[in-house]
């Protein structure tokens, strides 16, 4: 028993281990990254040699811990909210499998999109699954969680979904960990075509899976994890899910004059909403993400009248937090001062000395010869060339989707399109549609910006490192055609001529923009002069 | 008691640096501590801030409503007055005088600091002046630490404490400058606020 001070996602990781982890597969994605970089620095991971290496993407890794389960050992999944739609395919599909050894997949959500390009809400994923759904709302509990989900999954024989958002993910505060589990043994299932998704055997998983569904949603009502408070005034009823309860305790200094039935393990709990719908007038739903709580309440009651997000009383976009609150319940702010009119923004932008600004300054200069809107981006920290000074790309949608837009776009008749994309993201989706560029001899020029690092996230191992020449000639481009360049400011003759050839080029053609990420290097080298002295 | 903290600077300044040792001394002194911060894309030399949160009793949120920071604890002037909005009437901003100009259109640095001392209660600090002095321009943060000390609950005495646990890793040279920069700040405050 030790009390440490930890970020949510760090609980989670703590949690995992002590509840008996073999294994963590992810990919880097704020604001989950620090669950699996915990892990691979915990003394413990590293005595008991668990799995802790980045996978290629989250579909690999998805698919890696389902085996893991298979082998009869626990499993955890991490990842960001985007990186559900990945691996989508493996995900619902595990549901129908079902679990050998304990599985669990940690999806990080970003309301407010601090660093996402979407506010998509994993609780559907859960629900379109059919599993259950543990969202925390404190670190403790983000511990206790992690520590009892293998449990919850290896007795329900389904993976279980944990929900994390990027306010409980990336706030700190004091954990008490529990007594260390042993790891699972090796064990098969023991039904040897369970992993068989073959259409007879799939129907009868699938019937298992609806079989299981009552099973889960007394789970839910029994659970220590979703209680009801009463209180004298029953004007509302409040609905609260995670940490959207703390809010509100917070605008209510710890004493809701309402009763709140707080939430944290789902499917819902009917009985306990039903119980709380006949006692009280109205019933407010407070969520983070989308309105998803809410949705399904206006199936189950058509009677009592529901506040929330659908109704305007909370807003529909953005994180919850206790001004939002107050608001919604018409508790007079304390704010007194404003920000200046002098302050202006500062937004995020690239490192001095990143290679990805040469990069931009030299294409920006090949593109005018060419004409504007025909640069497509990819997701990373070289996104940020869409803002000034660069404005360079035209495109950022998902991992990967720089180079297959490209190549929708020249199908379409757009001469001289150009994908950027970075080594990382290249590994993670970017192998594939180039693959189909090559397929097609399709006239684009693909720039992976290099910087032999996952550097957005903080700098993790890029997979990319020593491999990109062998894979991009390994699906077929080109020798000459695959280019080398290295983006510093005495070589921007050289790059602007290299450039300008393969952008003309009427065939695929492939530029390794390679330097290292500044913040790594400088990183590596301070770490060098203090194993010196 | 409790004491709410909003922590602000640019993207690298080490204002997480600054969050940990409040942290490390606030657990030492088994005090609630609830400390949210942005990592990500929200850091690449853009504006970050983090709340921090100490009490006596449970922490609820883990942000701090509108007007009821105790303390703005910044390290560049105009990311001190961005966040004015969650200072509470009798509220305390600490930060560092030197502007962090990373952006075209920063304004003019006498107009920012004639806003910061319009409020009563403010310290400013040349915490870079102040570091270079001590041959360590990186523990400005840790001078801003120091300015701040006296309002964040915790004493004096944990707060060395939490530096020495956090830069043991460094080596004792990088201890002892750091502990030496908690100093100077704290020093620094107290004779502003006489003044």
């Amino acid at each position: 028993m030790q009390k440490k001070l930890l970020l949510g996602v760090e609980a989670i990781a703590q949690g995992a281990i002590d509840g008996g982890l073999s294994g963590v597969y992810a990919y880097p994605g704020t604001p989950s990254t620090e669950i699996t970089e915990y892990i691979e620095s915990n003394p413990i991971a590293i005595e008991r040699k668990l799995h802790r290496v980045w996978s290629a993407n989250e579909k690999t890794a998805m698919e890696a811990a389902l085996g893991m389960s298979y082998a009869g050992k626990r499993a955890m999944v991490c990842m960001k909210h985007v990186g559900m739609n990945v691996c989508a395919d493996a995900f619902v599909n595990s549901s129908i499998t079902g679990i050998n050894g304990g599985l669990v997949v940690v999806a990080a959500d970003d309301p407010s999109m601090h660093s996402s390009q979407n506010e998509q809400d994993s609780r559907y994923y859960g629900d379109f699954s059919m599993i259950t759904i543990l969202e925390p709302s404190t670190q403790q509990e983000a511990y206790n969680m992690a520590y009892q989900a293998f449990e919850i999954s290896e007795k329900t024989g389904l993976p279980v979904l944990m929900r994390i958002t990027t306010r409980l993910a990336h706030s700190r505060s004091t954990v008490e960990t529990k007594e260390l589990k042993s790891q699972n043994e090796i064990k098969f299932p023991q039904d040897e075509r369970q992993f068989v998704l073959l259409p007879a055997i799939a129907k009868r998983r699938y019937a298992n899976l609806l079989n299981m569904q009552p099973v889960l949603e007394k789970n839910s009502e029994e659970s220590q994890f979703n209680t009801l408070e009463d209180a004298k005034n029953h004007e509302f009823g409040i609905v609260a899910c995670g940490i959207a309860y703390n809010y509100l305790k917070e605008s209510f200094i710890g004493e809701v004059p309402y009763p709140v039935l707080h939430i944290r393990q789902y499917p819902l709990p009917i009985n306990q909403i039903e119980k709380l719908a006949q006692e009280c007038k109205k019933i407010m739903v407070i969520e983070e993400g989308y309105p998803f709580v809410e949705k399904k309440l206006r199936g189950i009651s058509q009677t009592i009248e529901i506040k929330g997000k659908l109704d305007g009383t909370l807003p529909r976009q953005g994180e919850l937090n206790p001004d939002v609150i107050n608001q919604a319940f018409g508790i007079q702010s304390k704010q007194k001062y404003q920000t200046p009119e002098l302050v202006v923004g500062r937004p995020p932008a690239l490192c001095q000395g990143c290679s990805h600004a040469d990069m931009y300054e030299v294409l920006n200069q090949v593109m005018t010869e060419f004409g504007k809107g025909r640069v497509f981006g990819d997701i990373g920290c070289y996104t940020l060339g869409a803002l000034p000074p660069f404005l360079s790309i035209n495109s950022t949608v998902d991992m990967g989707a720089s180079i297959t837009m490209a190549k929708g776009a020249t199908d379409s008749g757009v001469e001289h399109a150009v994908a950027i994309i970075g080594d990382s993201t290249f590994i993670h989706s970017g192998m594939t549609g180039l693959l189909d560029c090559v397929i097609e001899k399709t006239p684009v020029t693909v720039i992976i910006s290099d910087n032999s690092t996952t550097a957005m996230t903080g700098g993790q191992k890029s997979h990319g490192e020593s491999r990109l020449e062998k894979i991009c000639l390994g699906l077929g481009v080109e020798r000459e055609h695959l280019r080398v360049m290295t983006p510093l400011k005495n070589r921007h003759e050289e790059m602007y001529s290299i450039l300008k050839e393969e952008i003309e080029y009427q065939g695929v053609s492939v530029i390794l923009s390679q330097r290292e990420c500044i913040r790594t290097a400088a990183r590596k080298a301070a770490k060098k002069r203090a194993n010196v002295q | 008691m409790k004491t709410d903290i909003i922590l602000a600077g640019v993207g690298g300044q080490g204002i997480l640096s600054i969050a940990s040792c409040i942290g490390v001394a606030a657990m030492n002194e088994n005090l609630y501590v609830k400390q949210s911060e942005l990592h990500g894309m929200s850091q690449r030399g853009g504006a970050v801030q983090s709340h921090f949160r100490l009490s006596d009793k449970p922490i609820f949120s883990d942000q701090i409503p509108l007007g009821q920071a105790d303390i703005i604890l910044a390290v560049e002037p105009m990311e001190a007055l961005r966040y004015l909005p969650w200072l509470s009437e009798n509220g305390m901003l600490v930060t560092d005088s030197a502007p962090f100009i990373n952006i075209p259109n920063y304004p003019d640095t006498e107009t920012i600091l004639s806003e910061i001392k319009k409020l009563k209660k403010h310290v400013l600090v040349d915490a870079n002046g102040l570091a270079t002095s001590i041959k360590s321009p990186k523990s400005a943060n840790i001078v801003m630490l120091g300015a701040a000390s006296k309002y964040l609950q915790v004493s004096f005495n944990s707060l060395e404490n939490a530096v020495c646990e956090i830069f043991k890793n460094k080596g004792t040279v990088i201890v002892e400058t750091n502990i030496e920069a908690l100093k100077l700040g704290r020093d620094f405050a107290e004779k502003y606020l006489c003044n």
